[in-house]
Order: structure tokens, then C-alpha cells, then sequence
């Protein structure tokens, strides 16, 4: 059994909300009793409430089974990169410090490597995932092509990140305005790494007896 | 080749395309089929064939990793085999020098004055690292037996008034006399000390071990 060839897996970052659903929903699963592997990372706790859920992206150029000494992970030929072999892995987290997207995690307590797998217990019998049957916004999505074209008219499906010099195309996708997508069809990861949101300056003159009346936010 | 019929076929072995064994076969028989499954691309983006040969020994895909080559696998038979041969080997040079270094020595373990009939006494037979059980069931019978039981090598403890020599790990029962598994978990009956009365003192002349 493998996961159907026309089903994909979206992330949209812009409608994540933070209401860790999804990361609820993992820890309850099963296969991995009591652990989450999905992260829900803030993006710039600091400043902004902005989360992004970071599943596994299943890379076309798995980096984590490159550098993998002990061949524990491999992918199957539904573009799958599944979790670490038990027998195989000896926790020696080369893949942790190689994943660009920071998935895989070690567990030091049972010498064990654990990563999302896209729930192959569930994707591989054409069931979603567990975060996106949670996901109350659909940040996580889970189905066709079609289907997201007809949902997100706005977005367009990117599945090509630059990391500096090494660009990985991935089986998940990552939602992007449409226009911002035309012209630059891949997500610089690197370079958003350093880049900061626009100055901006949020006036508020409400009417009649506001309590907030005299609120100003300045940015 | 042609696959048309009617194609007169070329006699020659070498001829292109029929570069089988037998000549008859079609080349892309012999030529490395790459699997359906095989879907990861090498980070540089060069084809497979032009990839270090680690790649293909390490590979990523599951059913690569899953896959046993005919050289592996008869690789993996002979190793195997030669260590089954090298180990009869050595079961057999084992033997041998057991068999040439000859019977055990005589020990002197108790005066027949010493035990009663119906007692039992405890020595170590042949080394100190064996104990043993003398037992006098009747007035003209001696028995000697390894302590250890047959099962799981706990001590057995003789009841001389019950004709049985019991196991209290597994409630193992032997026989008094003979040392034969009567009920319990034991198969094999217990190694008997051979034993020689010689001007009222007992001697451990030999051990015996029993498969029935």
C-alpha cells in the first residue's frame, strides 16, 4: 500500500492560528505513543503571534538519509521519507543537525530518532493525517490538486526551497500568494532568514465612546 | 533484433542485441532494471549510473534497501555453510582430544562404614566444580549421581525413603536407582557416577553420561 499518487499534502502558514490542534493530534497518535512530531514554531515570538506548523517535507533529495551513517532511513516510492529504522538507528542525530527544515528529532532516552512520517499508517490507505483532519483554519491540508486550486484561488502549491547554494524540492507543499509565486516560484529560505517585516503604522481614530480611544500603535 | 517473425533470424552470437548467454535471449534481459520505486534523484542530479558505487550500496529507496542480490545471497550460503563445517570440525577435534586424554582418575570419596543404609552423603566428582550425591538404598547397592539436574541445572535432593531423587525447581522426579526422568520437566536422565567399592572404601572411577 502507498499513498494515492493525486493526493498532496499543503501547508498555508498565513492561516495558522497557533491553536496547536494539530500538535494535540499527533501526540495522540499510536505509532508514537505520547510524542509529538509535529512543531509549531513561533516565528518571531517577540514581535508577532505568527506560528508556522512544521511537518516533515519529504524531500525529493532526502538530506537526513544522506548523511544517515547507519542507513536507517529510507523513503518509499510513494515520496514518503519514513522515520528511522528501530534496528538501524544508533541516535547518533546527524540527521537533526542536517534537516534544513530542523524535523527530524532524537529521543536520548530510547537512543531512537522519531520524524513525521505523513502518518503512513493513515496517508498510505488514502485517510488524511491527523494534524490536517484537526487543522480548524486548514493551515494543514490534505487532498488535490483541485481541490486547493478551488479553495485558495489566491495561492498557488511551491515545492522548491533555496537554501543558499542547495535547492530541495519537496513532496509537501507550501502555499504562496499567486502573484509572489509567478515571479519567484521557490521560497528562499535563507534570505528570509534575515529579513524583517515592513515598518508599519497602525493608526485607530474610532468613533462615538470607545474605551480604546486613545490607543495608538506604533510599530 | 526484430520482433518481427518473419525476420530471418542472425546465427552469429555476437550479433547486436543478442548478447544473451545462449545468444537467444533479447540484451535488455541482462541490462539492471530500475524499479518503479527507485524515485530518489542524487543531490547533485546526475543520473544514477554516473553516481559513486556507495550510492547503490547505501541507497535511500525501501525496496533497494530491501532488495538481495543472487551474489549476496549465495555469498551469505557459503559463509554460512563453512561455518557450519568448521564447526563440526571442531566438535570433532574436541572429541578426539577428550578421547586421548583418557579416563578420569580414581578418587577416593568415603568409607563404606561411613554411610548408612539409606543415607546420603555430597562430594564433587571429577573436579570441585561438580557436586555429586552418594546414596545407600539398600545394604548391597550404591549410587552416585551429578547433582545437577537435567532441566535447568538445579540441585537435586535424593528421597531415599521414596525411591526418588526430585528436583524442587520445576518439580523434576528421577529415579533412586537408575536416574532416570520419571515425571516433570527433565528428558535426560542424570549423569551417574561410576562407582568401585574396593576393601570398604567407595571410589569414583568415571562418570557416564546418558542421553536415554
Amino acid at each position: 500500500m502507498a499513498k494515492p499518487v493525486d493526493l498532496h499534502f499543503f501547508i498555508d502558514p498565513n492561516r495558522c492560528i497557533g491553536c496547536q490542534a494539530c500538535v494535540q493530534a499527533c501526540t495522540e497518535c499510536d505509532t508514537h505513543r505520547g510524542e509529538s512530531m509535529i512543531h509549531l514554531e513561533f516565528v518571531d515570538r517577540a514581535h508577532s503571534t505568527q506560528t508556522v506548523p512544521v511537518v516533515c517535507m519529504h524531500c525529493e533529495q532526502p538530506t537526513c538519509a544522506e548523511v544517515c551513517p547507519a542507513d536507517a532511513i529510507k523513503r518509499t516510492g510513494d515520496g514518503v521519507v519514513q522515520s528511522a529504522r528501530k534496528p538501524r538507528c544508533i541516535a547518533c542525530g546527524n540527521c537533526v543537525m542536517a534537516c534544513p527544515f530542523g524535523v527530524p528529532e532524537l529521543y536520548e532516552d530510547r537512543q531512537i530518532m522519531m520524524k513525521c512520517d505523513m502518518c503512513y499508517d493513515r496517508s498510505s490507505v488514502g485517510k488524511k493525517p491527523m494534524c490536517a483532519t484537526v487543522c480548524p483554519s486548514q493551515a494543514l491540508f490534505f487532498g488535490t490538486r483541485e481541490q486547493i486550486d478551488q479553495l485558495r484561488p489566491m495561492s498557488e502549491p511551491v515545492n522548491q526551497f533555496h537554501f543558499g547554494r542547495q535547492t530541495i524540492s519537496t513532496r509537501v507543499f507550501m502555499m504562496m500568494p499567486r502573484g509572489f509565486a509567478a515571479v519567484r516560484p521557490y521560497v528562499d529560505v535563507t534570505a528570509a532568514m534575515e529579513e524583517r517585516p515592513r515598518e508599519r503604522a497602525i493608526r485607530l481614530t474610532p468613533a462615538g465612546t470607545d474605551p480604546f480611544a486613545e490607543v495608538e500603535v506604533q510599530a | 533484433m526484430s520482433d518481427d517473425p518473419r525476420d530471418p533470424i542472425d546465427a552469429r552470437i555476437d550479433s547486436p542485441g543478442r548478447e544473451g548467454l545462449t545468444g537467444t535471449a533479447p540484451a535488455s534481459l541482462y541490462l539492471p532494471l530500475r524499479d518503479v520505486e527507485q524515485v530518489t534523484r542524487a543531490p547533485d542530479g546526475r543520473p544514477m549510473d554516473a553516481q559513486p558505487a556507495w550510492r547503490t550500496d547505501f541507497p535511500i529507496d525501501w525496496p533497494q534497501d530491501a532488495y538481495v542480490e543472487r551474489r549476496e545471497f549465495m555469498k551469505f550460503m557459503v559463509l554460512t555453510s563453512a561455518a557450519f563445517v568448521i564447526g563440526q570440525l571442531w566438535i570433532a577435534t574436541h572429541n578426539w582430544w577428550r578421547r586421548r586424554t583418557g579416563d578420569l582418575e580414581m578418587v577416593r570419596i568415603a568409607s563404606l562404614s561411613d554411610i548408612a543404609v539409606g543415607a546420603t552423603r555430597t562430594f564433587t566428582y571429577p573436579t570441585e566444580h561438580d557436586p555429586c550425591i552418594l546414596v545407600r538404598p539398600a545394604e548391597h547397592v550404591l549410587v552416585a549421581f551429578n547433582q545437577k539436574c537435567t532441566h535447568l541445572s538445579c540441585a537435586v535432593i535424593p528421597r531415599v525413603d521414596e525411591g526418588i531423587i526430585r528436583c524442587p525447581c520445576h518439580d523434576g522426579v528421577f529415579d533412586l536407582t537408575s536416574g532416570r526422568p520419571l515425571a516433570g520437566p527433565p528428558r535426560r536422565p542424570l549423569v551417574r557416577v561410576l562407582l568401585e567399592v574396593r576393601g570398604g572404601e567407595i571410589y569414583a572411577t568415571g562418570i557416564e553420561e546418558r542421553t536415554t
